[in-house]
């Protein structure tokens, strides 16, 4: 104890200008105004960084009600959005054929399930009866041709699509028109086959196939594909390697085309024959 | 003891003066001439450490009353006071400091108090400048403040000096 009062012995001058000078600095900031702002405002800065800090840490430790909150919101906000709304609710455009003068309108719908490693490949749609869609129907893309509508529920229905044994369409070459019939191999997705083109048409690669509209299901000029590689095959034919417009494997929106014409040109049709 | 009057007159006429003359003296906004703290620079060497810093105190805080900048002339002085037994240490002569003396140029000469006085009139001026302007922003006009003004503040010093010993012959 002695020790200690002979250090402030010893350092009494330090202290007392200390103190004296923080009395002085005292008097300082509480008398002139500029001073006083000065260090209102740099401890306001201080204060300000803690606080701030502060905030940071809790902001995060409620992150996990702020996530949820907001997730709510974007849900809400989704539902208000044009897509959504048009979910369950069908577009009908018109668009009037000049050449054949048939009219088709489309529905968009939504692949729910899709293959495309199997032979026969189907595709799910979210759209049935209750949306206007029937057997028959031809079901495109933005980028070509899907598929054909053949099983119809309420709700749903199913496709074969054109990865599909099955699945032929009428195609044909667009610069020259030279008609032939298209169907998958069933090995790569990506590529079909376009037969019954003849050896005198003039085939390149990269000639763009469309469908020929001679089905009454496709409307004429839709985009199949693009021509990869072909052959000459069985004497007078090409066997064409078409390259797929549509990626099946990232399929997701889709048009369902429905020919109003059809029913009138079927019964002309049976009547015929 | 007999002394205390003679410092007592000294306060006031180095008050006054500031007070009235010098800080009237504003030469080009860069110029302001603190010479009061002679007051300080010629107490007595044997004056005791702690009434250094009261006497400081009570300087400044007399010269910030009538300037109206409380506490600023007070912190620069008492700094002042707080710095002058260090320096004397510092430029003490070989044979220490007589007593009977003063720290002035009369007993120590003019480069010893030259010396001296340019020390702590820097530190000073310095410390009041920097505290005035409150900030480091404006660094180099302040230092230029201090300088200029710390030159005409020890021009007026150095004369005052003359002045006291012409006094003192008499």
């Amino acid at each position: 104890m002695r020790s200690f009062f002979d250090f402030l012995l010893r350092i009494h001058f330090l202290l007392l200008f200390i103190l004296i000078e923080v009395f002085s600095f005292i008097l300082l900031v509480n008398n002139n105004n500029y001073q006083q702002s000065s260090v209102v405002n740099f401890s306001r800065q201080f204060s300000g960084r803690y606080y701030s800090r502060i905030s940071n840490v809790k902001q995060y430790l409620s992150l996990e009600e702020e996530n949820k909150k907001l997730a709510e919101e974007n849900i809400r906000l989704l539902n208000l959005l044009e897509s959504s709304i048009n979910k369950n609710r069908d577009i009908y455009g018109n668009i009037v054929d000049s050449l054949t003068n048939q009219q088709y309108t489309y529905i968009t719908a939504q692949v729910v399930n899709n293959s495309i490693s199997k032979k026969h490949n189907f595709l799910t749609l979210n759209k049935g009866y209750a949306s206007g869609i029937k057997p028959e129907m031809a079901i495109i893309s933005q980028d070509g041709v899907v598929g054909i509508v053949k099983g119809v529920s309420r709700n749903y229905s199913t496709v074969i699509s054109l990865l599909n044994f099955d699945f032929k369409i009428s195609s044909k070459i667009k610069k020259n028109d030279f008609f032939g019939s298209l169907s998958w191999d069933g090995t790569n997705y990506r590529y079909a086959t376009l037969k019954e083109i003849p050896l005198h048409a003039d085939v390149q690669i990269g000639d763009t196939i469309i469908t020929s509209g001679f089905s009454s299901i496709y409307p004429e000029g839709i985009v199949i594909g693009y021509i990869s590689d072909f052959e000459e095959k069985t004497g007078s034919f090409y066997e064409i390697k078409v390259k797929l417009s549509v990626d099946f494997k990232k399929l997701k929106n889709v048009y369902v085309v429905r020919d109003l014409l059809q029913k009138e040109k079927i019964e002309l049709e049976e009547q015929t024959q | 003891m007999k002394a205390i009057p003679r410092y007592i007159i000294n306060f006031v006429v180095l008050v006054a003066l500031q007070i009235f003359l010098f800080n009237n003296i504003q030469l080009g906004g860069y110029i302001n001439p603190y010479i009061y703290i002679l007051f300080i620079l010629i107490l007595p060497f044997n004056t005791p450490k702690w009434l250094l810093l009261v006497v400081g105190f009570f300087l400044g805080f007399s010269i910030d009353l009538f300037s109206n900048t409380i506490g600023m002339h007070t912190s620069a002085t008492v700094f002042l006071a707080f710095l002058r037994p260090f320096i004397l240490k510092i430029i003490a002569p070989r044979e220490g400091y007589e007593s009977e003396t003063f720290p002035t140029v009369k007993y120590y000469g003019i480069n010893w108090f030259l010396k001296y006085a340019v020390i702590l009139v820097i530190a000073h001026h310095a410390f009041l400048f920097y505290i005035e302007v409150f900030r480091f922003s404006d660094f180099f006009s302040t230092l230029l403040r201090v300088i200029l003004s710390s030159i005409f503040s020890l021009t007026m010093i150095i004369i005052g000096q003359y002045f006291y010993r012409k006094e003192k012959r008499r």
